[in-house]
């Protein structure tokens, strides 16, 4: 049976009658990710300016190779071609990346945005094909939770950062960079750890969950924090980008990093 | 408050288009007052399906002002009625007349999802043992009223009319309540990737925005069955585990 949708006379593309501004939120999302896309892709081709003092950015880290003294195995991989600019933020920036591309939240959000499929909620499309994600390439979003394997092993090692962060020249101390380090890792976590696949993996799967308590402990921990995903998406990426922002200006000596203890 | 002007669909499976209606609105009057009251002055021949007025039936789903909504939950003093209100009926659906449209094809759909089928019961008498945290997890989606605003505002549906291939959100929370209820030994994660299509749902979220019983229909519906299916064809590591210890 064929469903002719109804036709409504005199409406303009794209065709909705909703009187409200429906368009705000994929604007905002738009210029939102938008900013950060190009802002993190010139952060990360600058290769310089990611380190003050104990103070490593989140972009740059791990330090695989690299030029300071964060750097883990040495100065440039030996693999990397000489005629391409490198940037240790090269190394690693593809899997934060990965883990919020394929984040279910931010799929529905940039779907809208980016792609207006749909645009917004009973607001029409501009194409007349749509496979979703039950077909290549979108079906890759299934990966999702081996970015989340991935993105675990982040906050581990920004954990460490933010720890260092607190160690100046082998002494105590906390400057304004260790708490804006240190809140970098806390939202970071709260994005990772109320991950929808995290939701599933450690509990979700289950249908008699309270057979394990161990895992229903930490599904409705998980689920805590997916009831604000949105949230701590968006409040992680602007801080991710703004603690880098701090790390830059004060090591270009724009910004003071001032000492509270 | 004063006289409003509404515009409401008229027509039928061959068309139509929007007629004007003037009102009095008073206090505390809902979208479903203001249709009876036209019906009442002006236009008795108006088609609108109704029955409890409180938001528990789900049948007086339309669009207001190009937004989902049940009519009888829709506050008139909640929309701006200087610039007039737009009724319309469900643009998912074929429509019968006015505001009435054929939902039917969404039974036809629960029809053809596999139905409950419990374990052995766990006791002589016939009965079973359920702790309530396992119960909880299904309970919200037994909420639905099937009003089928989220079958609605579904653009895969709506937009694509991918009936054939989709079976929309009301019919994956229906899934949903049965594959993880704590007694159902039944397999639905073949059906849920073929033919009912959950691939096709790209997690706009529309659905849970239009619910009105605030089923949070994507994230506790839709997303946890999207998981299942991805254990089933798309992880090999959780395929692994579950062949050397079991699922």
């Amino acid at each position: 049976m064929a469903y002719e949708p109804l036709t409504i006379s005199g409406s303009r593309i794209p065709n909705t009658i909703r009187r409200d501004a429906w368009w705000r939120t994929p604007v905002l999302v738009f210029i939102g990710f938008s900013t950060f896309i190009v802002y993190s892709t010139w952060a990360a081709f600058q290769g310089e300016h990611y380190t003050f003092g104990p103070y490593l950015s989140p972009f740059y880290s791990p330090e695989l190779f690299g030029t300071s003294s964060h750097a883990w195995f040495g100065i440039r991989p030996g693999f990397w071609p000489d005629w391409f600019p490198y940037s240790p933020a090269f190394l690693i920036l593809w899997a934060p990346a990965g883990f919020r591309l394929t984040c279910y939240y931010y799929r529905g959000a940039y779907y809208k945005a980016f792609w207006a499929d749909p645009p917004a909620c009973a607001v029409s499309e501009p194409r007349k094909n749509y496979r979703g994600e039950n077909s290549f390439p979108l079906i890759i979003q299934n990966i999702h939770r081996y970015m989340l394997y991935v993105a675990m092993g982040f906050i581990v090692f920004l954990s460490w950062d933010a720890i260092l962060g607190f160690n100046f020249d082998g002494k105590f101390g906390i400057g304004v960079g260790s708490l804006v380090l240190m809140i970098n890792v806390v939202l970071l976590a709260g994005y990772t750890f109320g991950c929808h696949s995290l939701r599933h993996l450690v509990g979700g799967a289950l249908d008699q969950i309270s057979k394990s308590p161990t895992r229903q402990c930490a599904w409705k921990g998980v689920t805590c924090l997916n009831k604000k995903h949105q949230m701590w998406a968006w409040l992680s990426l602007f801080w991710v980008g703004f603690t880098d922002v701090y790390v830059r200006l004060c090591s270009m000596g724009i910004w003071t990093d001032f000492r509270i203890l | 408050m004063a006289e409003t002007n509404f515009k409401i669909w008229r027509g039928d499976a061959d068309g139509g288009d929007f007629q004007e209606y003037s009102t009095e609105v008073t206090e505390g009057m809902v979208v479903l007052d203001a249709v009876h009251q036209i019906q009442a002055e002006s236009a008795n021949d108006l088609a609108c399906r109704w029955n409890c007025k409180a938001g528990k039936c789900g049948s007086c789903s339309a669009e207001v002002n190009g937004v989902p909504k049940l009519m009888c939950m829709t506050r008139l003093n909640d929309l701006p009625l200087d610039q007039g209100v737009n009724i319309q009926p469900m643009k998912t659906f074929p429509v019968i007349k006015d505001l009435t449209c054929d939902v039917s094809w969404n039974y036809r759909v629960k029809k053809r999802i596999k139905p409950f089928k419990p374990r052995k019961p766990d006791n002589e008498d016939g009965t079973w043992n359920i702790n309530q945290d396992d119960i909880d997890r299904v309970q919200e989606f037994r909420k639905c009223i099937e009003c089928f605003l989220c079958q609605d505002v579904c653009h895969v549906l709506r937009e694509h009319q991918l009936h054939e291939e989709f079976i929309g959100p009301r019919a994956l929370v229906y899934t949903a309540a049965l594959e993880m209820h704590p007694l159902d030994t039944e397999d639905r994660l073949e059906d849920l990737k073929k033919a009912d299509g959950i691939g096709y749902c790209n997690i706009t979220k529309c659905c849970t925005h239009v619910c009105p019983e605030e089923i949070t229909i994507t994230d506790n519906a839709i997303i946890p069955l999207k998981e299942r299916v991805v254990d089933r064809f798309y992880d090999p590591l959780v395929r692994l585990f579950n062949k050397l210890f079991g699922s």
